[in-house]
């Protein structure tokens, strides 16, 4: 029953990054101008910088994950962080180790900080709240919660294309019920100003009352494309399939999938993003993928100096 | 043992008695209340100045975790939990390992209990063995050995042809039937009422249509069967309206609500408290309000606490990890108390929620203060302020959303079958 915001210190200074959501706007834009300043680096011929020299961060992914994994292990080391990569799906929780045991463990291996993936949403909260008070936490996505960095990532790409969030209008598309970017892009997006956010799927793939975290419902990708400069596309994921979500991948595609026609009605300049992986084919054609208004690899391109920016700020913070 | 009860303010929501009088008990009986019998001479004296002395709470829900789970709690544990609460009688769901689902499993926890020589237990047989909802238990052999009711604590049998069969059995005895009202194939892997908190926090959702069909599915079951019905733990103001109806339509049936929904909802799990992890799920603001006006007006007949003590580390999981249940029997007084103040009523209507009115469901003579009856007494400092801690509670499981909290209503004697077996 406590309602005191985790991922904050008693300064209001970023601890953790557990949600989006609750993030003051200043939290925000540092994030996000503190990345700007590692861009840079990243363009470098010598990408590194000696900011976390010293620095042990462990990636703890009880989930698995190629790209998400790879571009936090990739910042760290470009900070000069020493980092150790644990695939525990296949370790210790198949021993009947607990969660908490297992961070106990490597925080005796004096790690500064964890980088974690789970599947179940709320994971990466019961790490901060039990791990010891010099250890700093990063969410890289939990359940169907947040993945916060992910989040940041879009909304920097997104400032670099169209520079002010007060005059846009934003889609997100898809699979927003079992989506934790969707609901971090959500919280990113109104929190920095953005005046119409709209989601637009399938009453099967959308969560209760979505419209109470401030957004637009549509069920009809025509209509909701009307005026958008940003569309955010989400990964449908293969295992949905199996349940009573949706009848088929080809009806999905026809209804909801992302072609350059139904591109057409949105706006002119309107830009395409990504979380990838994606399913060509599925939630977007290729043709839009690969198209010019798409942003996907720069995308990933800015995920790397975010998620500098978000653990070289998290270093520096006091506990 | 003659005990002379001096002082106390005697409430007695059964008789509609409240006033400051003196309480006689000889030989585990009420031999007199106001003025002493002829010649009584007490072996003990309580002062009960300022304190409340009502009857024993009757508890439709306290699970001892035993047989089989004793890593969880002990019989002795939460045996002794429970008249610290002010409880001196008790149901106990049949959802242990292996099940209260065969007499000698039934006559072993009696027998355990009874030695022990504190609250009477009373075991809810499982309707069905193993509780799988398969095969009907043996429901006329599992009642000599002790069980009174008959329930199945998981939610609706996923055969509704079993269910109605077990209704028709148990009706023919005169058995009633205690069952959870959720339909299991609309739970799937939730763990959240399905509203704006679990969308937020991304978790798997339970609709409140689950407990409404569960409850529409039993209520037709019962116009089939004809069997009496206490529908355990609602959750919702939609099932509320669904349960109004059937009574007003002079059905046999009763329900009642625990101490964490009648205060909390999903609100409460804040950022993922394991301790809100409860079935069924915490609902919406508007459900509880309902809950605490259904009881109010009756359709809501009792309170329980719905104790589920849980060792430590099963808590200290992802919350849709995280192992089911609140302790809660230390609570059920104080937390039910709140309820009464924070509705204004006068403190017998509100007793009357975990005494009189929850005995009859569990078709027990307790619950009063009548003289002649078993002297099982309560006695209470309903001004003194307590703390939930784990030091606070004498349960093995700390495990409660209200820990930390301070709650009114301290019981200082607990008095069963004219013994004082609990004191503070």
């Amino acid at each position: 029953m406590n309602s005191k915001n985790p991922q904050l210190n008693e300064n209001g200074a970023l601890k953790h990054l557990l949600t989006t959501e609750g993030l003051p706007i200043s939290v925000l834009l540092h994030i996000l101008d503190t990345a700007e300043s590692f861009v840079g680096v990243t363009e470098r011929d010598v990408k590194k910088i000696p900011l976390l020299r010293g620095k042990s961060i462990f990636n703890l992914f009880f989930e698995p994950s190629t790209r998400t994994r790879t571009t936090f292990e990739i910042a760290a080391k470009r900070l000069s962080a020493d980092v150790i990569n644990l695939n525990i799906a296949a370790s210790s929780e198949s021993k009947g180790e607990t969660l908490l045991d297992t961070v106990n463990n490597l925080s005796a291996m004096n790690a500064d900080m964890f980088v974690v993936r789970h599947s179940q949403s709320g994971a990466a909260h019961l790490i901060a709240k039990h791990a010891r008070s010099d250890i700093r936490v990063i969410n890289a996505g939990d359940g169907s919660h947040a993945h916060p960095t992910q989040a940041l990532l879009d909304m920097f790409t997104i400032r670099r294309y169209k520079r002010d969030f007060h005059n846009l209008r934003v889609a997100i598309i898809g699979d927003i019920l079992h989506s934790r970017v969707a609901r971090s892009e959500i919280h990113a997006l109104t929190t920095l100003g953005v005046p119409e956010v709209r989601v637009i799927a399938p009453k099967t793939l959308l969560p209760k009352m979505v419209e109470r975290l401030g957004v637009h419902v549509y069920h009809s990708l025509e209509k909701g494309l009307k005026d958008i400069d940003v569309l955010m596309m989400l990964r449908l994921q293969n295992e949905r399939m199996t349940g009573a979500n949706l009848p088929s991948f080809e009806e999905y595609f026809k209804y909801y999938g992302l072609t350059p026609e139904k591109l057409s009605l949105a706006r002119k300049d309107a830009i395409v993003m990504h979380p990838g992986p994606m399913n060509r084919g599925v939630e977007i054609d290729s043709a839009v993928a690969d198209g010019k208004q798409s942003v996907i690899l720069p995308q990933v391109t800015f995920g790397i100096a975010v998620r500098m920016a978000v653990m070289s700020i998290l270093a520096g913070s006091q506990t | 043992m003659r005990i002379h009860i001096k002082n106390g303010r005697v409430v007695d929501p059964k008789q509609g008695i409240d006033v400051v009088q003196d309480v006689f008990i000889a030989k585990g009986k009420i031999v007199a209340i106001g003025t002493p019998p002829n010649e009584f001479q007490a072996n003990r004296v309580i002062d009960a100045q300022s304190l409340v002395v009502c009857p024993g709470l009757v508890d439709l829900s306290v699970r001892l975790r035993e047989p089989g789970l004793e890593y969880k709690a002990t019989l002795e544990s939460e045996m002794a939990a429970a008249v610290a609460g002010g409880v001196t009688s008790f149901a106990c769901p049949p959802d242990t390992d292996p099940p209260l689902d065969e007499p000698g499993l039934v006559e072993m926890l009696k027998h355990r209990a009874r030695n022990l020589n504190q609250a009477h237990v009373y075991p809810v047989g499982a309707l069905t063995q193993g509780l799988k909802g398969e095969r009907l238990t043996e429901m006329a052999e599992l009642s000599d050995a002790g069980c009174v009711v008959f329930g199945q604590p998981d939610g609706l049998l996923s055969n509704l042809r079993v269910l109605m069969q077990a209704m028709h059995y148990a009706s023919t005895f005169g058995f009633s039937v205690w069952l959870r009202p959720q339909e299991i194939s609309l739970t799937h892997h939730g763990v959240a009422h399905d509203g704006e908190v679990a969308t937020r926090l991304g978790l798997p959702t339970i609709p409140v249509c689950a407990e409404t069909i569960a409850i529409s599915n039993i209520i037709l079951l019962m116009k089939e069967t004809g069997v009496k019905v206490h529908l355990c733990r609602i959750s919702s103001a939609e099932g509320l309206v669904l349960i109004r109806e059937a009574k007003q339509q002079g059905l046999p049936v009763t329900c009642d609500v625990t101490i964490n929904h009648l205060h909390l909802s999903d609100m409460d799990i804040g950022f993922f408290d394991s301790n809100c992890h409860l079935m069924p799920p915490l609902r919406g603001f508007s459900d509880r309000n309902a809950l605490r006006q259904g009881l109010l007006d009756g359709t809501i007949d009792a309170v329980c606490s719905d104790h589920a003590p849980v060792d430590e580390d099963a808590k200290l999981l992802p919350f849709g990890q995280a192992e089911i249940g609140a302790t809660g029997v230390e609570l059920l007084l104080s937390l039910t108390l709140k309820w009464g103040a924070e509705m204004r009523l006068p403190l017998s209507k509100t007793l009357r929620k975990i005494t009189c009115d929850s005995a009859p469901i569990l078709g027990i003579d307790a619950g009063h203060l009548s003289v002649g009856s078993a002297a099982d007494l309560c006695v209470f400092d309903p001004e003194e302020y307590w703390r939930v801690s784990s030091n606070s509670i004498l349960s093995q499981g700390k495990n409660t959303p209200f820990l930390g909290m301070e709650l009114t209503g301290k019981t200082k004697y607990t008095l069963v079958n004219g013994q004082v077996v609990f004191e503070s």
